[in-house]
């Protein structure tokens, strides 16, 4: 294999959950992630998807190097990236950019168009070397018009909202950008068109993607390879086709079953996976394996014994002692 | 999974529970009047799950605001139409009245519980209140009913958890609350806006399931306003697409589905990222954005976004035209034999 572009390695992360007014201190921590290993090759787009607190958030934001890490280590193109600062800091925003989710709340209101796509190039001196015209060749690429260089993020809608999201991430040429859930808050049509804008740069650009996602539907359309995971880890890692034809783990196999396929027919009749209750609090984890308080195939093993994510019965590791494939979404006639 | 009934013309025509005729909605903004709703009208019957589809904009939480004649004052008004309630027009119903109707026989639940919910008192209370409303009941008795309700709609260890303030609460749990406070009153009907949207798709599935449990056990018809035509298809019976104020096409769910005639709602379709299907290296999409209601294209509205657009669609305003048994599209082409997607446009 090809060294990869970024290998993260037990990466954790846990939040200070504080209390008191004049004397703060920790009563609780939130483990956010909870040593989370990937490799993302180059030109690749590697999706992290799962649910409402499960931390793929904040392993884009630390990926980004947004937040420090409590363990763990980061490695980019064979250099260690975990605890650089300063102007080397400065230096990897030129290789790893983000777009963010909200397109309302990450441009800022008070600058042009033009100005928010230009600033990358101003903080790195880069703005003197034709600023003007790349600024302009930024927004046709997304397929913004050079005119609307002049005016402000509130007179777009989302979808353009987000276009100039990512006209700002590609200013530096970056080889890695993350993808915090970049179609999230937008419109089904919309979406359709902010995909294929980002799949059509990956291939203009030889872009690589960190993906990160709830809607497992978006993830099939877009990644090559997908990390699911639950409470702060990595369940289950596999090649796109694998994960939706033959996901192991039962979390996945129970968050695929729940996506809502446009089709009545076959939405009426399909067996679901309904998951009873809900995803435990991050503050305090069940023990060995977190899934097993909502998990249908939980045994005793599953609370004493941490299931390792390796490869068991397949050809992708997932971390269950019980790991077994189950049919794909839509099952073909026998 | 609850067995859920199609459109059936002997029990639909039987009078409807509610009927929306010809309603417009107005908004006064800075800029102008925005007509967010303009000439929408449908039907709904005795326990049958009515959706309404579109995107942001497109005029269809105005309607469930409409139906409930809770327009934010002083910018919204109703300015044409009917909203029949058992054959009694809403609209021009008295406040008093209207106060009586709501809450009691057509209930609404939100997209954000949090926010529809009083954080500073304890659930089972809110429920109760709802009782001590709108019926003259013992408190006792209102009380147990709100347990008895927290229980039907799946909350585990009703009794403790009726003593918990909305924050003890997870998202989904809340949004049982919520329905629980909703159908406290057997309404007729029950107004659902975007009500599984701010939930992880896990809760999504819990939450649905308990809306079709619901309406099986009361009777209720369901209006259920959402974006996302995944949920629509697991749960309504008929489905009503909108398009910038505009209703666009409407038929029972099988049919939209399978034989969409309005090209804005087999865009939606093509556009929709899906699981069940192979896929398909890039996504079919629709063109450009919704148009501004403040200027809206003078015909069609679909037209300048409308992959089959023609010159008629800029000059005349397509009405709706029936193409099946309760089905109608807003196009000129829709009667036209052979219309529909082509295999790019919705991949199979």
């Amino acid at each position: 294999m090809t060294e990869p572009l970024l290998r993260a390695d037990g990466l954790v992360k846990h939040f200070p959950v504080l209390r008191g007014v004049v004397f703060r201190r920790a009563v609780a921590e939130v483990h956010a992630v909870d040593g989370v290993s990937f490799e993302i090759a180059p030109g690749e787009t590697f999706g992290v998807v799962g649910e409402s607190g499960c931390g793929k958030t904040t392993v884009a934001r630390l990926v980004m190097r947004l937040v420090d890490l409590d363990d763990g280590t980061l490695t980019s193109d064979g250099e260690d990236i975990t605890r650089v600062r300063g102007e080397a800091l400065r230096k990897l925003r030129l290789k790893m950019q983000i777009i963010f989710q909200d397109p309302f709340a990450s441009l800022n209101p008070r600058m042009t168009v033009g100005d928010i796509v230009g600033e990358p190039l101003h903080i790195h001196n880069m703005w003197k070397d034709g600023g003007p015209r790349r600024v302009r060749e930024l927004l046709d690429l997304v397929g913004l018009a050079a005119e609307h260089a002049e005016r402000y993020p509130h007179e777009f809608s989302g979808g353009q909202r987000q276009r100039i999201g990512i006209a700002r991430a590609l200013a530096l040429h970056p080889k890695l950008v993350v993808c915090d859930e970049p179609v999230s808050a937008l419109d089904v049509s919309m979406r359709a068109q902010i995909l294929n804008l980002l799949k059509h740069l990956q291939e203009e650009f030889g872009l690589t993607y960190l993906f990160i996602s709830h809607d497992l539907s978006v993830v099939r359309q877009v990644c090559d390879r997908v990390a699911v995971m639950y409470l702060g880890q990595v369940v289950e890692v596999a090649e796109r086709d694998a994960l939706f034809d033959r996901a192991l783990h039962p979390y996945t196999q129970a968050l695929i079953s729940a996506i809502p396929i446009p089709d009545p027919e076959l939405e009426r009749k399909r067996r679901r996976i309904v998951l009873q209750g809900d995803v435990p609090s991050p503050q305090d984890p069940p023990r060995a394996c977190r899934f097993h308080t909502r998990c249908f195939k939980a045994q005793e093993i599953c609370e004493q014994i941490e299931p390792e994510l390796e490869q068991r019965c397949d050809d992708h590791p997932a971390a269950c002692h019980f790991a077994e494939p189950r049919a794909p979404v839509v099952e073909s006639p026998a | 999974m609850t067995d859920v009934t199609y459109f059936d013309p002997e029990r639909d025509s039987a009078r409807p529970v509610i009927a929306v005729e010809d309603l417009v909605a107005e908004f006064r903004t800075e800029a102008g009047i925005v007509r967010a709703v303009d000439g929408v009208s449908f039907d709904i019957a005795q326990k049958e799950v009515f959706a309404v589809v579109g995107e942001s904009g497109c005029g269809k939480s105005t309607v469930a605001l409409s139906v409930l004649g809770l327009l934010p004052q002083p910018a919204g008004r109703i300015a044409g139409g009917k909203v029949l309630f058992r054959g009694e027009d809403l609209v021009s119903a008295s406040p008093a009245r209207l106060r009586q109707v709501r809450g009691d026989r057509i209930a609404m639940i939100f997209q954000d519980p949090l926010s529809a919910l009083n954080p500073t008192i304890r659930v089972g209370e809110q429920i109760a209140e709802v009782f001590r409303a709108h019926r003259e009941i013992e408190p006792k008795v209102a009380w147990e009913q709100a347990v008895e309700l927290l229980s039907i709609v799946g909350i585990p260890r009703a009794l403790a958890r009726a003593k918990d303030y909305p924050h003890q609460f997870s998202g989904g749990m809340r949004q049982r609350v919520m329905i629980a406070m909703a159908i406290a009153l057997r309404p007729a009907l029950l107004i659902a806006d975007e009500p599984t949207t701010a939930l992880d798709v896990t809760i999504q599935a819990q939450i649905l399931e308990v809306l079709l449990d619901v309406r099986e056990r009361f009777d209720m018809a369901i209006l259920l306003i959402t974006h996302d035509l995944g949920v629509v298809a697991g749960t309504a019976d008929r489905v009503m697409v909108m398009y910038a104020g505009k209703k666009v096409e409407e038929a029972p769910a099988l049919d939209l589905y399978r034989t969409p005639k309005h090209p804005y709602t087999w865009g939606l379709l093509g556009s929709t990222t899906r699981v069940d299907r192979p896929r398909t290296g890039s996504l079919p999409q629709i063109p450009g954005s919704p148009p501004s209601l403040l200027v809206p294209p003078p015909a069609c509205r679909f037209a300048p976004r409308c992959p089959r657009v023609q010159p008629i669609c800029r000059t005349d305003y397509p009405e709706l035209r029936k193409v099946d048994v309760g089905q109608v599209a807003a196009c000129h082409f829709a009667q036209d034999p052979g219309w529909g997607p082509a295999p790019e446009e919705v991949p199979a």
